[in-house]
C-alpha cells in the first residue's frame, strides 16, 4: 500500500504566504511539514510508507482497513506538529521547554495566533448590534465559529452552543438557573411564573445532587451554593481505589428517590480517568434526573459527543482546546435551556423591555448578555478548523478503529469524521506517552502513582515518598519540564487518597516520547536530591 | 538552572530531619499558618515565661523549603525574648523579599537561615518560607490562624 500527498497539500504546507491556505496549515517559515517538499512516497510490504526528504525519513503507518490505532500508534504526531506551536520553542531555565501542564492550559497553534490577529486587524467591531462593514464582518465569523463548536460537539442544533468565559462559568449557568427555577421564577421574562410543564425539576428541601468524587471544584462548589439556597443535599458518588465509579454505589444513591441532578466530570484533571458517562446518564436519566458533564478535560483529548452521550448539559474550557483564555462553552439540549431562566441580565438577551417587564431573547442570545468575547471565540473557531485540517494534512491521522464510522483508513469527507480521525490519533498518541511515562515512573522506587484507572486519558499523576509535591514541582523546572504539583482543584479527592497533593504531567498532541523521557530523567533528579 | 541554590544541604538536612516537630505540652501559646495555594499547613505550639520563649514545636506538612523554614525557626527562637523574636521575623521577611544582600538581617537571622534567600529566585516559593515566621508572629501576638494569602 503506498501513501499519497496530494501536491495541493504539500505546496500548500511548504508555502506559507500562499494566501488561499486554510489557517490550520499555515506555518512558521521554516519547519511544517519539512517532509513533505520533496515527499515520494515508498510502499512498503509492511504496510508502512517511507516519506524521503532532503532532512529526514519519516515513517508512517498506512492506512489498512482493518487495522487498529493500537497496532500503528502514530508516535510521530509530536514531533511533526510541534513546530506549529511556536512558544514550544522557549528555553526555560536555560533548557528547552518540556510543557506537561496541558491540563492546566494547553499551548495555542499558530493557526490561532493568526486568526486572532487577523481579526484584530481587519474584522474587529461589536457583534449583533451593528449595520455596518465591520460589525457584519465580526458577526458572521463569530456566528461562523458557532457552527464550528456545533460540529466539534455534534450537538443538533446551533443554538444549543452558549458562549461563556469558562467551563466555570457554564455550570454556575445551570446551577443558578435551576435555583431560579426552583424559586418559582420565569424562564421568559423578568414577570411571571415558572412554567408548570417545565421539563427541569423543582429542587426541594431534601433532594439530592450527585456529584463523583473526583470532580473539580467548578462542578462541586456551585452544587453546594443551589444546595444552600434549595436546602437539597450535595452527595458524592464514591469511587474505587484505582480511581474509577464505583457504579453499584451510584447504583445504590439513584434508588433513593431523591436524586434531581447528576453532575459528571468526563475525564478527571487530577488523575486522568475517563469515566463512563454515557451509562453514567443512562442511569440518572432512568432515575428521573437531569444531567450535566464537565468535558473540561474531554474537549481536547477526545472526540465528545453530546447526543451520543445524551448529555443535558455538558460545558468546555476553550483554553484548554488550543483556544485563548476567557472562553467557553455550555451545550444544553434546547426545550431545556428554553427552560432555563436567564443567568445574567443585560444588553443583547431580551426581546422588548420596558419598566413594567422585560422579555428575554430566544437562545443562545438569552444566555449572553453585554458584548461576548467575540476574539476568544473566533480564536476557538480557528482552533477547532486546526485539528480538523489536521487530519487532511498528516497522513498518519487518517486512521479510525476498525470497524468505527464510515471511510475506515479514508479520511473522509466530511468535517465530522476528520474531526473523528483527528481526536482519535490525539488520544492515542497522548496515550502513548503516558503509558512510556507511567512505565518509566513506575520503576523507580518510592514513586507511587496516583489513579490507575483502566480507561485513562493522558494524565499521569505521582508522589514521591518523602518529598513533597512542590519540591518535585520546583526541581523538575529547574530542568526546563513544566508540570502542575498541588490538589489540581480536587481537595475532595485528595483527602480521598489521604495525601496533600500529587505531581502531575499531562500529555498533549504537540509532545514527544523524548519529552515523556525527559520527565522520568527529572524524576530521578529529584530522588537523588532528596536521598 | 542549579535548583542546588534554592536546595542547599542544610535546608534538605532540615526537610529530612526536622528539629522541633511536634508539640509543646503546656504550650500557652499556638497559632495556625495555612498556605491556600497548596494546602500546606504548619500548627506552631510555644511556650513563654515572663518575656522570653521557652519552648516551641511545629507540626503539620508542607514541602522542604516550609519545613526547613519552620525547623531553623523554632531553633532559632527558642531562649529569645519575645521582642527578639518579633524582631527576627521582620528581618526574614526583608531578607526574602530584598534584592541584594542584607549584612544586617545575616546578623540576626544566622547563616544557616541566610540559605533560604534563595526564595527570592523562585516567587511562588517565598510564602513557603514565610509560612511558619507568620504562625510566630500571629501565635506572638495572640492570634489563632494565619494564612498567606
Ligand atoms: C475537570 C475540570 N473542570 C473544570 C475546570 C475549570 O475550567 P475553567 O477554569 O476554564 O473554567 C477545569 C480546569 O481547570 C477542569 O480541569
Amino acid at each position: 500500500m503506498s501513501l499519497r500527498i496530494s501536491e495541493h497539500t504539500a505546496c500548500r504546507a511548504i508555502e506559507p504566504s500562499l494566501r488561499n491556505i486554510p489557517k490550520g496549515l499555515r506555518c512558521p517559515a521554516q519547519g511544517f511539514l519539512p517532509w513533505v517538499s520533496t515527499a515520494t512516497t515508498i510502499p512498503n510490504p509492511e504496510g508502512v510508507a517511507y516519506l524521503r526528504s532532503n532532512s529526514s525519513q519519516v515513517r508512517f503507518p498506512t492506512s489498512q482497513t482493518n487495522m487498529t490505532v493500537a497496532q500503528q500508534p502514530p508516535i510521530e504526531l509530536g514531533q511533526t506538529i510541534r513546530n506549529d506551536f511556536p512558544i514550544l520553542s522557549v528555553i526555560a531555565r536555560g533548557k528547552p521547554l518540556v510543557y506537561l501542564d496541558n491540563a492546566a492550559t494547553s499551548q495555542k497553534p499558530l493557526a490561532v495566533i493568526e486568526a486572532l490577529d487577523e481579526y484584530w486587524t481587519e474584522a474587529n467591531a461589536n457583534v449583533h448590534r451593528g449595520v455596518h462593514f465591520l460589525s457584519e464582518r465580526a458577526t458572521e465569523r463569530f456566528e461562523t465559529a458557532r457552527e464550528t463548536v456545533r460540529r466539534f460537539v455534534n450537538a443538533g442544533d446551533t443554538n444549543e452552543i452558549i458562549f461563556t468565559k469558562g467551563c466555570t462559568e457554564g455550570i454556575n449557568l445551570v446551577s443558578t438557573g435551576l435555583q431560579r427555577h426552583s424559586a418559582g421564577l420565569s424562564a421568559r421574562s423578568t414577570k411571571g411564573n415558572a412554567d408548570p410543564n417545565s421539563p427541569l425539576p423543582k429542587i426541594n428541601p431534601g433532594d439530592v445532587i450527585l456529584v463523583s468524587a473526583m470532580e473539580h471544584h467548578s462542578n462541586l462548589v456551585p452544587w453546594q451554593m443551589l444546595a444552600q439556597q434549595t436546602g437539597a443535599i450535595v452527595k458524592p458518588i464514591p469511587i474505587t481505589e484505582v480511581g474509577e465509579i464505583d457504579l453499584e454505589a451510584y447504583a445504590q444513591l439513584l434508588r433513593d428517590n431523591r436524586v434531581k441532578v447528576v453532575a459528571i466530570v468526563h475525564i478527571s484533571n487530577s488523575i486522568g480517568t475517563i469515566n463512563p458517562v454515557k451509562q453514567i446518564l443512562a442511569m440518572a436519566h432512568k432515575a428521573g434526573a437531569i444531567t450535566l458533564v464537565d468535558g473540561a478535560q474531554a474537549g481536547p483529548h477526545w472526540l465528545v459527543d453530546v447526543q451520543d452521550l445524551d448529555a443535558d448539559f455538558y460545558t468546555l474550557s476553550c483554553h484548554k482546546i488550543y483556544a485563548p483564555t476567557g472562553i467557553g462553552v455550555l451545550y444544553g439540549k434546547r426545550h431545556l435551556l428554553e427552560a432555563l431562566p436567564a443567568y445574567q441580565g443585560g444588553g443583547s438577551m431580551v426581546r422588548t423591555v420596558s419598566f413594567q417587564e422585560t422579555s428575554y431573547a430566544e437562545i443562545p442570545a438569552k444566555f449572553e448578555p453585554g458584548t461576548p468575547n467575540i476574539a476568544g471565540v473566533v480564536g476557538l473557531g480557528a482552533a477547532i478548523e486546526y485539528l480538523e485540517s489536521l487530519s487532511e494534512a498528516l497522513p498518519f491521522v487518517r486512521m479510525v478503529r476498525a470497524g468505527e464510522g464510515e471511510g475506515v483508513g479514508d479520511a473522509g469527507s466530511g468535517s465530522r469524521q476528520k474531526l473523528q480521525n483527528t481526536m482519535h490519533a490525539i488520544h492515542q498518541h497522548e496515550l502513548l506517552l503516558a503509558n512510556r511515562a507511567t512505565q518509566l515512573l513506575s520503576e523507580i522506587p518510592g514513586v507511587n502513582l496516583i489513579g490507575t484507572a483502566a480507561e485513562k486519558a493522558g494524565i499521569v499523576s505521582f508522589t514521591i515518598n518523602g518529598v513533597h509535591p512542590h519540591d518535585i514541582g520546583s526541581i523538575l523546572d529547574g530542568e526546563g519540564i513544566a508540570i502542575r504539583a498541588g490538589h489540581h482543584c480536587c481537595m475532595p479527592l485528595m483527602t480521598r487518597y489521604s495525601i496533600p497533593a500529587t505531581a502531575r504531567a499531562s500529555f498533549a498532541l504537540y509532545n514527544t516520547l523524548e519529552e515523556a523521557d525527559a520527565l522520568a530523567a527529572g524524576v530521578r533528579k529529584v530522588k537523588e536530591m532528596f536521598t | 538552572m542549579d535548583l542546588r541554590e534554592l536546595y542547599q544541604e542544610v535546608i534538605l538536612d532540615h526537610n529530612k530531619r526536622p528539629r522541633n516537630k511536634g508539640k509543646v505540652i503546656n504550650a500557652n501559646r499556638h497559632a495556625e499558618g495555612y498556605n491556600p495555594l497548596c494546602g500546606d499547613m504548619v500548627a506552631l505550639t510555644v511556650k513563654t515565661e515572663g518575656d522570653k520563649v521557652t519552648d516551641i514545636a511545629f507540626d503539620g506538612q508542607g514541602c522542604a523549603i516550609s519545613t526547613a523554614s519552620a525547623s531553623m525557626m523554632t531553633e532559632a527562637v527558642k531562649g529569645k525574648t519575645v521582642e527578639e523574636a518579633e524582631e527576627m521575623f521582620k528581618a526574614f521577611q526583608k531578607m526574602v523579599t530584598s534584592q541584594g544582600v542584607e549584612p544586617e538581617c545575616e546578623d540576626q537571622l544566622g547563616e544557616e537561615i541566610m540559605s533560604l534567600a534563595g526564595v527570592r529566585e523562585h516567587p511562588v516559593r517565598i510564602k513557603c518560607a514565610t509560612l511558619a515566621w507568620h504562625a510566630l508572629h500571629a501565635a506572638l501576638q495572640g492570634e489563632e490562624k494565619v494564612t498567606t494569602e
